[in-house]
């Protein structure tokens, strides 16, 4: 990239800066279209669904990453959600005592929830850039440990993968909810040095009393960045090699891809963005737990990226679109007026075993899930990228 | 904590007899992952909820359609009932096993095997959730009817040994031993170890793979369902089919597996009993909150240092 | 081209999918709506489904006594799978959907805490039938609880150790790491077990989905107790229980409200002569309580209503008192009012709401034989 930017001269960079700067752009745009237009039209309820589906894509497409475009099978992904929603919970939480004297918003007009009432503040508070800082560093922390675990497990074959990322996930879970009582008092704070705060993280009882800051802003913006990144890499020639690792491991170490570090590359991309997400659970629900994001919620995100298509981001946002929606409708209203209906508690049972059935008769019949490697556009022009 | 005045020996001994009696139900679940890895190359993600399968039939056999709750109390339990109950639960988990080969797997032969991983996640869903249903297990605890009085057999070190612990710690030896014979001394046993080293070469020599591999299937599907039975003997409280806890019993025994050397019949032996001792060890003279800790960390340094296992995949015949 | 096209279609589609039915406005003419969150299915349904048919119950009769206000009430009930971030979005949806005037929730503190934060945040009105931990009513002014809180459990179990009929000297705790319910009383009940002159001779942990207890059972048994403290879950206790049993342990366990399940019956002979603290025993003789189980019975097929029910049914009297109560259906008027309540003849006892918004009122021992619970006596929050 540098080298052409080199060679052509002074239109090139400009052509580079647009290229990497237009996506952050069009992802800011949504994000404030997402925030200004669509939550005051569709009302408190809607956004928040809107938020909880923002937040399910971040998780798939970024799982995508792995399952779809590597064909590695990583199913440990609540993990690194836990871990990213942790750390950031620990900066957003404590760095607030820190810098503004209690853990209370302290945010601008794009951190504030509409239906709360009207707000009263600057566009951008400090609290916000904690936020963002807090965001980041989640994602972080999720892809160092996505580092230390992919680099052992993905010298080997995919499915160790698989034990691997199951136990990691697992561990974290554990880890994360032996951590001591969280500190509460401005005082107590301000007297604790950072590395022990860090221990203090809530234990069995989850961290909680987190500000809430994650809005239709900040969810968008964040699954325009990440779609965005899964498109481009998947047209890129990182992607092509993430694609060849896919369809052939040994052809593709033949033809001169370094597979684990590719492998990797890919993984710890993916734990990022899964720490990202995670960030922005933590602050929407304003308590994270541990004990929730066991490999249950791995399980979730797998069949998202499945159903959706092994390899394809529209499919897997789409799925994640659905898979979200359908259980909010599905939440049974039990016997909605005051008599003993009994309620339809096998529903939800039943449930399980339509995705379970599903996802066995989709690897049968139709093994890329239904959009494979394609993606939405890809049928409107009638055009099929050729993989590596 | 104040633990000065326990016996140091009792409390050893206490540790390796438990460690070893739930170290033998994980050899008996790793041979199941172990010989359909060695065949089909993939890791079978559904067998840890034949396990799960294995206790809950047991449970139901006994308690449903034998009604034998609380007839320990009431006169005791009658002889039968242990071997009935057993074989029930092996027949029918080996039935199971069947059936999924062929309605899950077989179609996907010739599928890359990250589908065939999947389809197994997909199973093994499947089996929790339905096992969850009110006209299968229901979605709530239960628990195991005393099916063996409880008798004390013998004091090791001034440690009880009831009957049940010596049927758990027996039974698997028992199973072990006849799965050596079978393997290393039959014919099925040859086409097994046949298949495993090169299936095509061993169609062509007139071994009928279909065959063999259902057989392995329904072979490692009893065994997972003998040590499911073995587990509600000894930890009565069966947690709901979909809990958690099931997969994870699973998924150490497959760790297990790993670790003595994925593809090999005694390595999964081996490292059954590794993987218990070293659960209970941990969990009785370190923290015990890490009991899961202790066995992701031993299979992580595993596949660092040996990727192997134990036993060398090339050293030793495998299956 | 192709991105802008497809942004816009996964937004038109997100449209099309949450549909465009407008928002009600609340209005005055309806029913009086009541939300209710809480674990209908997962591996926690049996509480959900408990406390549902008691707040169910608690409404009927309201309606049957001409409603409130001149206005009927209906409860609409949000499953949330027994999880946090679904208890958050359901109470979302109970509030800006369907403008509910108040909201009952949780059984587990930690989606107490999930559900009550957006309660707190819209200023509607929250209680909580049975989560116990202290953090929950922390929350702030709108969130309060009918049932005592972990601290009191405690003390009642460690009082109720201390005195007739176990008379303890020594006592054991077992308890779950990774459950603040279980951490928290197993704080209280050392604290205050020391304070009324016994010993804790150990304190030994597990974590959860952990099924072999042995090494820790084996630890407590080198202590020689007068009795083992168990703050578990019912799922745990059995195997706790039999485990006990088997390696030689007489002496009996004692627990909290965790122990409040019919699947206890499960673990046979071995529970026997143990003892736990709960919020109410069916067979306490307060006309109040048996009206409230025959009419239980009556409606459930013979079943005996548990803690989770009684709760359940208790938060709705109260929450219909209040709304008697308080000038307006506001949520500070609600809040108010329910805040201010006092000696209110629950089934579980007589409540009084008190500066934390926490209940005032006494615990029960229940013994165990046979699987079944009988009453032993009732222990008042102290002074």
């Amino acid at each position: 990239m540098s080298a052409a930017a080199h060679r052509d001269g002074p239109p090139a960079v400009w052509a580079h800066a647009w290229r990497s700067g237009a996506p952050l752009l069009v992802a800011v745009g949504v994000g404030l279209l997402m925030h200004f237009a669509v939550q005051p039209a569709v009302g408190a309820f809607k956004a928040r669904v809107l938020v909880d589906i923002g937040i399910n894509v971040i998780l798939a497409v970024s799982l995508t990453l792995v399952n779809g475009f590597t064909g590695q099978f990583s199913i440990g992904h609540a993990g690194f959600m836990a871990l990213g929603g942790y750390a950031a919970g620990a900066l957003s939480y404590y760095g607030s005592y820190q810098l503004f004297g209690a853990a209370a918003f302290n945010g601008g007009v794009l951190s504030w929830t509409a239906s709360q009432g009207p707000f009263h503040g600057p566009w951008v508070g400090g609290g916000d850039l904690l936020f963002v800082a807090a965001c980041l560093v989640g994602g972080l922390v999720a892809a160092g440990a996505g580092y230390l675990v992919g680099l052992p497990s993905l010298r080997l074959r995919g499915d160790y993968l698989a034990i691997v990322t199951l136990g990691f996930g697992e561990i974290v879970r554990v880890v994360l909810q032996s951590t001591q009582t969280q500190l509460s008092q401005a005082a107590e704070v301000a007297a604790t040095p950072w590395p022990l705060l860090t221990l203090k993280l809530g234990g069995a009882l989850g961290f909680i009393g987190l500000p809430f800051y994650t809005t239709l802003f900040w969810v968008y913006l964040a699954v325009a960045l990440t779609l965005t990144v899964a498109i481009r890499l998947k047209r890129s020639s990182y992607g092509r090699a993430f694609l060849a690792i896919r369809e052939d491991e040994v052809a593709a170490e033949a033809l001169g891809v370094h597979t684990t570090r590719y492998k990797v590359r890919a993984f710890v991309l993916a734990a990022f963005l899964a720490g990202v997400a995670g960030a922005l659970y933590a602050h929407l629900v304003g308590s994270i737990n541990a004990g929730e994001l066991g490999f249950q919620k791995s399980f979730e995100v797998v069949i998202m990226v499945v159903l959706g298509g092994m390899g394809s981001v529209s499919g897997s946002t789409l799925a994640a679109i659905v898979l979200t929606l359908l259980p909010e409708l599905l939440r049974t209203v039990t016997g909605s007026v005051n008599t003993y209906l009994p309620p339809a508690y096998e529903l939800p049972d039943l449930r399980m075993i339509i995705y379970s059935l599903a996802l066995i008769l989709m690897m049968i019949l139709r093994p890329q899930g239904f959009f494979g490697l394609r993606e939405i556009w890809d049928w409107r022009v009638r055009r099929r990228p050729r993989p590596a | 904590m104040d633990t000065q005045s326990i016996d140091p020996l009792m409390k050893l001994v206490q540790t390796l007899l438990d460690g070893f009696a739930v170290g033998g139900m994980y050899a008996l679940i790793a041979l199941g992952y172990t010989m359909v890895y060695g065949i089909l190359k993939f890791i079978n993600f559904a067998h840890s909820d034949v396990f799960t399968l294995g206790a809950w039939v047991s449970w139901g056999l006994a308690a449903r359609a034998l009604r034998l709750e609380g007839a320990a109390d009431a006169g005791g339990t009658p002889v039968w009932a242990v071997p009935v109950v057993l074989l029930g639960a092996m027949l029918l988990c080996g039935t199971v096993g069947f059936l999924i080969e062929r309605l899950a797997y077989k179609p996907l032969r010739a599928a890359p095997r990250l589908n065939v991983l999947i389809t197994a996640i997909g199973v093994s869903l499947l089996l929790q959730n339905v096992g969850q249903l009110r006209v299968v297990f229901g979605p709530y605890p239960k628990s195991m009817p005393a099916l063996l009085p409880d008798v004390t057999l013998l004091y090791v070190a001034g440690v009880r040994v009831p009957v049940v612990d010596v049927l758990v710690i027996g039974l698997p030896l028992v199973l072990m031993l006849g799965l050596e014979w079978l393997i290393f001394r039959t014919r099925v046993g040859l086409a097994m170890r046949a298949v495993s080293y090169n299936t095509q070469t061993a169609a062509l020599m007139g071994v009928n793979v279909n065959r063999v591999i259902s057989f392995t299937f329904v072979l490692g599907s009893a065994l997972a369902a003998a040590a499911g039975f073995l587990y509600a003997l000894k930890y009565v409280g069966l947690k709901q089919p979909a809990d958690t806890t099931w997969v994870m019993l699973g998924l150490k025994a497959f760790v297990a597996a790993v670790v003595g050397g994925i593809g090999n019949v005694r390595g999964a032996m081996l490292g059954g009993f590794a993987i218990g001792l070293l659960e209970f060890l941990g969990v009785a003279y370190l923290e015990p909150l890490y009991r899961d800790v202790y066995v992701f960390a031993v299979l992580i340094l595993v596949l660092l240092l040996r990727p192997a296992g134990i036993l060398g995949r090339a050293a030793v015949e495998k299956v | 081209m192709d991105r802008r096209r497809w942004c816009g279609s996964v937004l038109g589609l997100g449209f099309v999918l949450l549909g465009v039915g407008c928002e009600r406005a609340p209005d005055d003419a309806g029913p009086i709506l009541i939300g209710h969150f809480a674990s209908m299915t997962g591996s926690e349904a049996t509480w959900g489904v408990s406390t549902d048919r008691g707040v169910r119950m608690a409404v009927d009769e309201a309606n049957a006594e001409g409603g409130v206000r001149g206005r009927r009430l209906k409860v609409i009930t949000y499953d949330n799978q027994g999880k946090q971030q679904e208890s958050a979005t359901a109470v979302t949806r109970l509030i800006t959907q369907d403008k509910v005037v108040a909201v009952l929730g949780e059984v587990a503190s930690s989606r107490s805490i999930a559900g009550g934060q957006v309660a707190q945040r819209f200023g509607v009105p929250m209680i909580s039938p049975s989560s116990t931990n202290p953090k929950v009513t922390e929350i702030g002014d709108m969130i309060s609880r009918v049932c005592f809180i972990d601290p009191f459990q405690g003390y009642a179990c460690a009082k109720f150790a201390r005195g007739e009929p176990l008379r303890a000297q020594k006592a054991a705790t077992l308890y779950n790491r990774a459950q603040i319910y279980s951490t928290g009383l197993n704080e209280t009940f050392r604290e205050h077990f020391a304070k009324l002159g016994g010993t804790i001779t150990t304190e030994q942990a597990y974590s959860d989905g952990d099924t072999d207890f042995s090494a820790q059972l084996t630890n407590i048994r080198g202590t020689a107790p007068d009795v083992i403290f168990v703050p578990g879950y019912y799922t745990e206790v059995i195997n706790i229980s039999v485990q006990a049993r088997r390696l030689g342990i007489t002496v009996p366990l004692l627990g909290g409200d965790g122990w409040d399940a019919e699947d206890l019956k499960n673990a046979g002979a071995a529970l026997d002569g143990c003892f736990f603290c709960n919020h109410y025993s069916h067979e306490d003789p307060r006309p109040a309580v048996q009206e409230f189980v025959r009419k239980y019975k009556a409606l459930e097929g013979g079943r005996v209503p548990d803690g989770m029910a009684a709760t359940g049914y208790d938060a709705a009297r109260l929450l219909i008192d209040a709304m008697r109560r308080a000038p307006s259906l506001s949520g500070k008027d609600l809040a108010a009012a329910i805040a201010a309540t006092k000696d209110f003849p629950g089934v579980t006892g007589v409540i009084t709401i008190d500066a934390q918004r926490n209940a005032r009122k006494p615990a029960v021992i229940l013994r165990l034989q046979g699987g079944k619970p009988s009453f032993v006596t009732s222990i008042d929050p102290p002074e």
